[in-house]
């Protein structure tokens, strides 16, 4: 197992390396570069060349390259070019709040997914089924500006019962009450999405391994309902509800990008859109890098899940 | 099979057949070693014979006769069949072949594409290989319908609206549409009821008489082999163990693996309950990991110690058995 | 010996999109301590359906809905769910077709073997282990040590088959029932596998309901039978009088339709014609009329009911061509009675 690991760590700096070249040259490819955005429109041709200079921007794009990642590897993400400030330091800035509101949204949306999902499958085709899965649907289905605009409108705007957006009181004292108030509505949105994905794979995981000649031979024994659904078929039908937390893990660094503009949340989604419109390469490139380490973890962790899960899968 | 068998040209030939499936393991898959299913397996079948192929699972009886047709690619060895070396032809020329092997399923139902009219299942192979028209080949899946007593107006059904056995006597007019001289018969009856069984069992010796077929029969129900076979050839563990006429096998069984198998039968007569029965204790072992020497000698209960070291050869003109002390020598 | 069971006239019926369909109808049996009883018939007729009514394990859309189940005199035909938990694996366990799947892949052999032991017999988690080891000799595994922390996919069907048997006979249950055990096990492995049978009915005069296709099996193991065709029981008698003196058609049709390794070498099979009717058009009368070569023009009217006959053991049939001897025999009895 340690050696599966240890392997697998070692095919992910070919393909961290291969997902920086080409983030590297799309973001290149792209029209526009960060001195445009940055300096005055009155500038004149020469001022803009002697700020490219200065910013080695007039080099060619592997030189540039060769730069970024010879400073990467010293442990240096560069500065952003529109702030001035240590690409890292911003970072750290946005990854706090984007991995607390998708990690409270995750665990919200498969606390309640999981249960329904099973009660789902137990009692399939009855009212409770379809009700959950009609909702499923809607939640897989709702784009996420759109549910976020409307309990805005519902929940923020006419009841009051919440704030809008932004993830403390402007001037406030920043505690946890305050973060927590914040934190309902957009939760509710992420949430909705997560759960409504989840709800269906445990359903038809559930519902495939109720079937199984082994849930028969635990009824035969006289073990209980509880037992029988929570000891015998809910360890059979983790695989699928594995591989779906897998895929779900990226987003807590990603998948909020929408929603936090929705509600303009501090995180990592606001950064990217901000460094997209700035052309702020160095942040974008230290933005990609983090999605696709997190991504290559996730999907370790997803295979070293699958082995705890399933005596019968070895990586030996 | 009236003639003596050493005046007779074999009609398909097998020469120390094998088929090694390899164990890959690691990043770059290496080979760290081979399941054998079948290791150097010779026999000959001659024109009009069946030749039962018996073995508990693991045995390679199946991977045996699907080596026949080429379903898999053999590892090593020859099967000559018309002059040809079968397991050493390219692809191209062995689908020229096909005509003249066929192969019936033990599960019928899994063998038919669901989508498609058994009439059109029927012509499939006749149009494939150019051999007729449409109109030609539409009037062969009706003769050949009423051969196998299905009818005709069944053409236009699917295949699930079949019962087992009805399914199976479709599996069996797809192989007969062809005209071939051999058909491998791989478990045709173990999926099916007792009382279909049968029905199976005389239409397959029926069409044997009337259009002089040539059978491989494989199968692990003992009394459908001897049901249907001239000869049988015991195997075990990718090996051959014996090798007999019907009769001998079951009146004269020279291995001790043979014998245990024979004994292992319920018999349906509540009288003999109490008879003393050879019960063998164990599992077979796993083909990846054969027993050194015979492989049957872990099981064996008259195993001595040249047993464990050194493999039996299959001897024997008539009757061949791969035992160093075979039963009539035993008892001397 | 007393009796144990006592299966009255059971209907099981499925629900279903389009209506009931009637799986089971009209089997009834009895069992005493210690007995063995086989229920023989092709896929279809109702062996396994009448097993899973006895447990109460049927699909959620099945359920008894006529007659009785009496065991000890409870009627587990109309017992709750509750009733039915503390009766599974204790007084009546089961064992299945399938060794490969019927074994949970993801817990260990000890885990599924003591979780019964301790819920019924009340043992503490060591004591539990300690005699789910015993059990395991008691089958025949070695290294039992090792084998209770392994998963089942370490070990072969055979293995399972004995884990299995370990597991149901762990509560000391008064009946066992056995859905076709050795159907899916290499022969020289279904000669060990009923062999350990024999030997453990012996030790513990565990009452025991087989059921299986294989006639072989049933002279092998069984004390009386009960032949079933189409969700019915169509000639039930002991084992003895069963294969020595067979009178339903069908029973007679299944038994020369074998091929046996005993059977003479150019004997020809006789096969019963056509297949089993589905269970959503039963024929009105007698359920084989269509493949039986005795059939009557009363036959396909009428329904012949489970009646005895005169013979050296209890023998009933259900079939017109013995209604003289049917006759007879409640003449008989008729007397009896009115002299006691």
């Amino acid at each position: 197992m340690l050696q599966y690991i240890i392997r697998r760590i070692l095919i992910a700096i070919p393909v961290l390396f291969g997902v920086t070249v080409l983030n590297f040259l799309i973001i290149n490819l792209a029209p526009g570069n960060p001195v445009d955005m940055m300096v005055n429109p009155s500038a004149t041709p020469a001022q803009l060349a002697a700020t490219k200079h200065a910013l080695g921007l007039d080099q060619p794009v592997w030189v540039q390259y060769w730069n970024w990642l010879v400073q990467l590897l010293h442990g240096n993400l560069g500065f952003s070019y529109s702030t001035r400030e240590p690409v890292t330091q911003i970072l750290m800035a946005h990854v706090g709040p984007t991995v607390l509101l998708m990690g409270v949204s995750l665990i919200v949306g498969y606390l309640i997914a999981i249960p329904l999902g099973i009660i789902c499958a137990r009692k399939q085709n009855s009212w409770i089924d379809y009700i959950v899965t009609g909702f499923s649907f809607f939640g897989i289905s709702v784009p996420h500006f759109f549910l976020g605009l409307g309990v805005i409108y519902v929940f923020a705007s006419k009841l009051l019962w919440f704030p809008t957006g932004s993830m403390n009181t402007l001037g406030g004292d920043g505690s946890f009450i305050d973060t927590f108030n914040h934190l309902v509505l957009p939760v509710l949105v992420l949430a909705t999405g997560i759960g409504g994905n989840m709800v269906r794979y445990v359903r038809s995981s559930m519902l495939d391994v109720l079937g199984k000649d082994y849930l028969r031979t635990a009824k035969a024994k006289g073990l209980s309902q509880f037992l029988i659904t929570n000891k015998h078929a809910l360890r059979n039908s983790l695989i699928p509800i594995i591989t779906v937390i897998g895929i779900d893990i990226p987003l807590l660094i990603g998948g909020a990008i929408v929603t936090e503009q929705v509600f303009q949340w501090p995180g990592l989604g606001l950064l990217t859109i901000q460094s997209i419109t700035s052309r702020d390469y160095s942040t974008l490139m230290a933005i990609n890098l983090l999605a696709a380490c997190t991504v290559l973890f996730a999907n370790l962790l997803t295979d070293i899940l699958y082995a705890v899960a399933d005596p019968r899968i070895r990586y030996d | 099979m009236n003639m003596p068998l050493d005046q007779v040209k074999p009609l398909l030939q097998v020469k120390h057949l094998k088929k090694y499936y390899p164990i890959k393991k690691g990043v770059i898959s290496k080979t760290v070693g081979y399941v054998k299913a079948v290791d150097d397996v010779s026999f000959d079948i001659y024109p009009g014979e069946t030749m039962g192929i018996v073995g508990e699972s693991g045995c390679g009886k199946s991977t045996t006769g699907r080596s026949l047709v080429r379903l898999e690619d053999p590892t090593a060895g020859q099967i000559i069949f018309q002059g040809k070396d079968l397991a050493n032809i390219s692809h191209k020329e062995m689908r020229k072949l096909r005509t003249d092997l066929q192969i019936i399923f033990q599960d019928p139902y899994s063998s038919l594409n669901p989508r498609k009219r058994i009439g059109d299942l029927l012509a499939e192979p006749l149009l494939a290989h150019k051999l007729a028209t449409k109109e030609e080949a539409d009037k062969k899946v009706n003769e050949i319908m009423e051969i196998v007593g299905l009818p005709k107006q069944y053409k236009n059904r699917y295949p699930h609206q079949f019962s087992g056995g009805q399914r199976q006597r479709i599996g069996i007019a797809r192989a007969l549409m062809l005209r071939p001289k051999l058909i491998i018969c791989d478990e045709p009856v173990s999926a099916l009821d007792v009382s279909i069984q049968a029905q199976v069992l005389n239409l397959l010796k029926d069409l044997q008489k009337s259009l002089n077929l040539t059978y491989v029969f494989i199968a692990h129900g003992l009394g459908a082999v001897k049901y249907i076979s001239d000869r049988i050839t015991v195997m075990y563990l990718g090996k051959v163990m014996e090798l007999a006429t019907t009769r001998d096998i079951f009146e004269n069984p020279k291995h001790p693996y043979t014998e245990i198998l024979l004994n292992a039968y319920p018999i349906p007569n509540p009288h003999e309950r109490n008879r003393n029965q050879m019960v063998i204790e164990g599992d077979v072992p796993s083909p990846a990991n054969p027993p050194k020497g015979c492989v049957f000698h872990t099981r064996c209960p008259f195993a001595k110690d040249i047993c464990r070291e050194k493999a039996p050869e299959l001897t024997g003109k008539a009757h061949l058995v791969a035992c160093h002390f075979p039963i009539d020598e035993r008892n001397a | 010996m007393s009796e144990l069971l006592k299966v009255d006239k059971i209907k099981t019926e499925f629900q279903t999109d389009k209506g009931p369909v009637t799986s089971v109808d009209e089997v009834s049996f009895d069992l005493k301590e210690g007995e063995t009883i086989c229920l023989v018939g092709e896929s279809g007729c109702g062996k396994s359906v009448t097993s899973l009514s006895i447990m109460h394990l049927l699909d959620r859309n099945g359920s008894v809905t006529e007659g009785s189940i009496l065991f000890e005199d409870k009627d587990l035909a109309k017992a709750t769910e509750a009733q039915m938990r503390k009766i599974r694996g204790n007084d009546i366990s089961m064992i299945f077709q399938e060794p490969m799947t019927s074994l949970n892949p993801v817990l260990t052999i000890g885990d599924q073997l003591t979780e019964g032991i301790r819920l019924h017999m009340k043992y503490s988690k060591s004591e539990a282990k300690k005699y789910a080891i015993e059990m395991l000799k008691k089958v025949g595994i070695p290294r039992a040590e090792g084998i209770i922390d392994e998963y089942p996919h370490k070990l072969s069907g055979g293995m399972r088959q004995r884990v299995m048997i370990a597991m149901a006979l762990s509560c000391k249950p008064k009946l066992l029932i056995a859905d076709e055990p050795t159907t899916a096990l290499d022969v020289t492995i279904q000669a060990q596998i009923l062999e350990l049978m024999k030997k453990l009915r012996e030790e513990s005069n565990t009452a025991i309901i087989l059921i299986t296709h294989d006639l072989g099996v049933v002279a092998e193991m069984a004390d009386k039978v009960a032949v079933m065709y189409a969700g019915q029981v169509v000639e039930e008698t002991d084992v003895y009088t069963l294969f020595d003196n067979p009178k339903h058609p069908y029973t007679l049709g299944l038994m020369e339709s074998i091929p046996h390794i005993t059977n003479p070498d150019d004997m020809r099979l006789t096969s019963i014609p056509g297949s089993v009717p589905s269970a959503r058009n039963m024929p009105k009368g007698c359920r084989f009329y269509d493949r039986c070569p005795h059939a009557m023009e009363r036959c396909l009217a009428e329904k012949p009911e489970l009646k005895s006959i005169e013979d050296k053991q209890a023998h009933s049939i259900r079939c017109f061509l013995y209604e003289n001897e049917e006759k007879d025999y409640e003449k008989k009895h008729a007397e009896k009675e009115v002299s006691s």
